[in-house]
């Protein structure tokens, strides 16, 4: 499923947050949305996710806008957002039942799923834990699970591996990899680390609200002529710290 | 999506609501533990001082807490409405609300879903509160027990519709002390609820003007004489008409970028 954006710009009030961004998701991949902070990068998921209406511009999934079928995007969508948005007060079963119910899936439905996401995570069992217990990569297991739930096309994580530790942030790395090539699921990862993302990633770089440029990871840095991302970063944004990696 | 998944996500906002409830047990007992002060403390110290006439629905003389009683089961209703109000801001605050307007499903679907739920909880608090005054020989009669159910549901309605259009004009949880000073007592105090409005009018005609246009006042008496198996048109209508506003206003009031403000980045 091809989702594709199209001169999308975003003010709020005076300030633009996104400036005529247009690209297109290549499918069954984990493409990378790399920016710094203020970047723009939750802007631009809020309008994919719909949080937000758009002003101007378009999103099309499969060549339909979403402005003629709204509902059609969130059925297809999984989200992980940046801020975590499980109910601490709930198990961990219970969060995923009420995502599952506001998707239209029963608890027997739910809970089939989730035992077989969770093991996958490595959460068999801590299906009845309370969220409180869990530890910060643990939590963001649970959310990435969540959003898988309903068996979405397209995920889209908005700096899910923030405030993790380098073993937490590696592993869900790995296992979001590992969707893209098992089930084809195509994945929007925005992130500020560098090292987050792979010589053959589709990347697409953010800056001040617009898209500086977009193509694999290895070919931006010949494009660039620099040895590595970060360099590339460097040079397109004048930013020097973010983190190196290759 | 088909008709059972709107019934799935109806039972999986409800199932929620009662979960957070269930783990919020302060909640319940100091929304039980307000109204049986007014109804045990307040009431013994107010009964010599107010006389309460024969009134409709009262067919003879009745004790202050027989006359408080719809009004502190309203009062029940009306913290739970505005407990409803703060929970929404606290879940934008926290970004939970996030969950529920990814769903597929209406907003205004999972919005009245949301209302309803607060509602039925707030039915159960009342009907445990009435429990409890049955114990200081507070009874109304059994019959009104099943003829106040669908006042009180409207009136949870209406008192919960008013606190979701309040979540969507209140954008901290820390304004939301504002809605106790200039929402909750003053809706309370100038009402029926605890002294009758002709009452009101021997101490100031402008206050009796404000009481009766103010539709909690209305809520209450439409509980009144529902508990005595009466019903009344006038207050019902208001009611009806303000749970509808408020409902409409509310719907309004929740677009998409009121209420999940992504942070900036």
């Amino acid at each position: 499923m091809g989702i594709e954006v199209e001169g999308l710009s975003f003010h709020y009030g005076s300030r633009k947050a996104l400036n005529d961004v247009s690209f297109q998701l290549e499918s069954g991949r984990l493409n990378a949305l790399l920016g710094p902070n203020g970047a723009g990068k939750s802007t631009l998921y809020a309008l994919l996710t719909q949080l937000y209406s758009l002003q101007s511009g378009d999103i099309r999934l499969d060549g339909v806008p979403t402005r003629r079928q709204p509902r059609a995007l969130k059925q297809t969508l999984g989200v992980v957002f940046q801020q975590s948005t499980l109910d601490p007060d709930l198990s961990v079963l219970q969060n995923l039942e009420y995502h599952g119910a506001l998707h239209g899936l029963s608890p027997k439905q739910v809970r089939q799923q989730a035992e077989s996401l969770l093991a996958e995570l490595g959460l068999a069992d801590r299906l009845k834990d309370s969220i409180r217990s869990l530890n910060g990569g643990h939590r963001r297991r649970v959310e990435i699970a969540r959003a898988l739930l309903h068996r979405p096309s397209i995920l889209l994580l908005d700096e899910a591996t923030v405030g993790l530790d380098t073993a937490a942030r590696q592993a869900i790395n790995r296992h979001v990899r590992g969707l893209c090539q098992q089930h084809q699921l195509t994945v929007l990862w925005a992130t500020h680390l560098i090292e987050e993302i792979e010589p053959d990633d589709p990347v697409l770089i953010l800056h001040q609200g617009r898209l500086l440029t977009q193509g694999r990871a290895q070919d931006l840095c010949a494009q660039q002529g620099t040895h590595s991302l970060a360099e590339t970063f460097e040079q397109l944004t004048g930013l020097k710290d973010t983190p190196p990696c290759h | 999506m088909s008709l059972s998944a709107y019934f799935i996500a109806f039972t999986g906002i409800l199932k929620r609501e009662f979960l957070r409830f269930l783990h919020q047990r302060t909640r319940f007992l100091s929304a039980l533990v307000r109204p049986l002060l007014w109804l045990v403390v307040f009431a013994a110290g107010f009964r010599a001082a107010l006389g309460v006439s024969i009134i409709p629905p009262y067919e003879t003389y009745i004790t202050y807490e027989t006359y408080i009683l719809p009004g502190l089961c309203c009062m029940i209703l009306l913290f739970n409405g505005m407990q409803g109000s703060l929970s929404m801001v606290y879940d934008r605050e926290m970004g939970s609300m996030k969950v529920l307007l990814m769903s597929p499903l209406p907003r205004p679907w999972l919005l009245f879903s949301k209302l309803v739920a607060i509602a039925l909880l707030s039915l159960a608090q009342v009907y445990a509160f009435i429990g409890l005054g049955w114990l200081v020989d507070v009874e109304p009669p059994l019959v009104g027990l099943l003829t106040a159910l669908p006042a009180l549901l409207l009136t949870a309605l209406m008192l919960g519709a008013i606190g979701l259009f309040l979540s969507s004009r209140i954008r901290q949880l820390e304004n939301f002390a504002g809605v106790m000073n200039f929402v909750i007592f003053p809706m309370f105090f100038m009402s029926s609820a605890l002294y009758p409005l002709w009452k009101m009018r021997e101490s100031s005609e402008w206050l009796y003007w404000v009481c009766s246009l103010n539709p909690f006042t209305h809520a209450v008496e439409l509980v009144r004489f529902a508990l005595y198996a009466e019903f009344n048109g006038q207050a019902c209508l208001i009611t009806l008409a303000t749970t509808v506003v408020f409902t409409v206003l509310a719907l309004m009031g929740f677009r998409a970028e009121q209420v999940a403000r992504p942070k900036k980045g």
